[in-house]
């Protein structure tokens, strides 16, 4: 699967997680958000640059539990906890804001 | 302990890159980590070298790792056991390998080292105390 | 003839059966988990030190970098090779017997 963006195409797999890391660029995020009606705002724009950092990091995107916590100790508890995140992304903070980050699925999401 | 909880261990004996023994067993432990049991991980004969600091794989065009298990600690998987003498047979010391820590939640959140160097009988021992034990 | 190890000497005999079987003059390069045999201070140095006279021993610079192996651990007369110097080892060589 792929999509465009002006003449650039980009590579995803079958649940449209980008397919290589370094194509991702905030057009990227913008676009994919676009196409869940999601607009992004400061707020997740914050989560998406904490994943990026905890993949670069890590090599591996979190778990939403690991996330949360990780999260909560970076930005505030008000910020580290379930329904902030879930209200940023209702399809789960996890697999929803590794997407538009760019990452792949997070390891440990079942 | 908790009724229903299980003593897990995941072994590992393989070196990280020559199969995929290694990376597969990691993802199932962070994976497993999901389902709140009591978990510990085991590093026997070349699973020893997963450990092993200073890994680059720039050159090599293969995925580096060996910084995910420095998240295991998020996924509260604390308990690393390696076994002293895989250790020696190849030539390493506790300074060879990776500093990894975990912050004790009933402890004021201190960083705690979650390497333990173990003898052989230790391991032995520890092995015989579990529920369920998964080779990689 | 140019031999190659790609097991570790910790699990595997490929390396044992290699100095065994290769004759003396020949070229060995330790690749993939077969560079862990190239370190200091293992169970396995004293084989590879043995050899050493006999024949001339190679090590992947890649391989020995993604595990993280540091040039300064290598047994003395053990030379790091990268993939460029791997093929003319192979090309320079009649044949290539891999043990894996």
């Amino acid at each position: 699967m792929s999509f465009q963006i002006s003449d650039k195409t980009y590579e995803t797999d079958e649940e449209g997680y980008l397919a290589n890391l370094s194509d991702w660029n905030p057009e990227v995020a913008e676009f994919m958000a676009k196409e869940d009606d999601c607009d992004l705002s400061d707020p997740h724009w914050e989560v998406i640059n904490f994943l990026r950092e905890y993949y670069e990091e890590y090599q591996i995107a979190p778990a939403v539990r690991v996330l949360t916590k990780a999260i909560g100790k970076k930005l505030g508890k008000d910020k580290g906890n379930s329904k902030y995140l879930y209200e940023l992304f209702p399809y789960g903070p996890a697999k929803q804001a590794c997407k538009y980050a760019g990452l792949p699925k997070p390891t440990g999401c079942v | 302990m908790q009724d229903g909880v299980k003593k897990f261990m995941y072994v590992n004996r393989r070196a990280p890159y020559g199969t995929v023994y290694a990376l597969e067993g990691l993802e199932v432990i962070l994976i497993g980590a999901a389902f709140d049991q009591y978990v510990s991980v085991a590093f026997i004969d070349d699973g020893v070298f997963q450990l092993k600091t200073g890994q680059d794989t720039g050159d090599s065009d293969m995925k580096n790792f060996s910084p995910t298990y420095r998240a295991l600690g998020d996924y509260d998987v604390t308990k690393l056991y390696v076994e002293e003498e895989s250790l020696q047979e190849r030539g390493l010391t506790r300074d060879d390998l990776l500093d990894l820590t975990y912050e004790d939640e009933d402890d004021d959140y201190k960083e705690k080292s979650s390497i333990h160097i173990v003898s052989r009988a230790e391991m032995a021992e520890l092995l015989e105390q579990q529920d369920v034990i998964l080779n990689f | 003839m140019l031999h190659t190890v790609n097991k570790s000497p910790f699990e595997k005999s490929s390396l044992d059966t290699c100095l065994r079987l290769a004759k003396p003059g020949s070229d060995i390069l330790l690749i993939e988990d077969g560079v862990y045999a190239a370190a200091v201070g293992t169970a396995v140095e004293q084989k590879i030190r043995e050899a050493v006279s006999d024949h001339t021993f190679y090590a992947l610079g890649p391989d020995l970098k993604a595990r993280g192996i540091e040039e300064a651990r290598l047994i003395d007369g053990v030379k790091v090779v990268g993939y460029g110097e791997f093929v003319d080892l192979a090309a320079g060589n009649e044949r290539v017997q891999a043990w894996l």
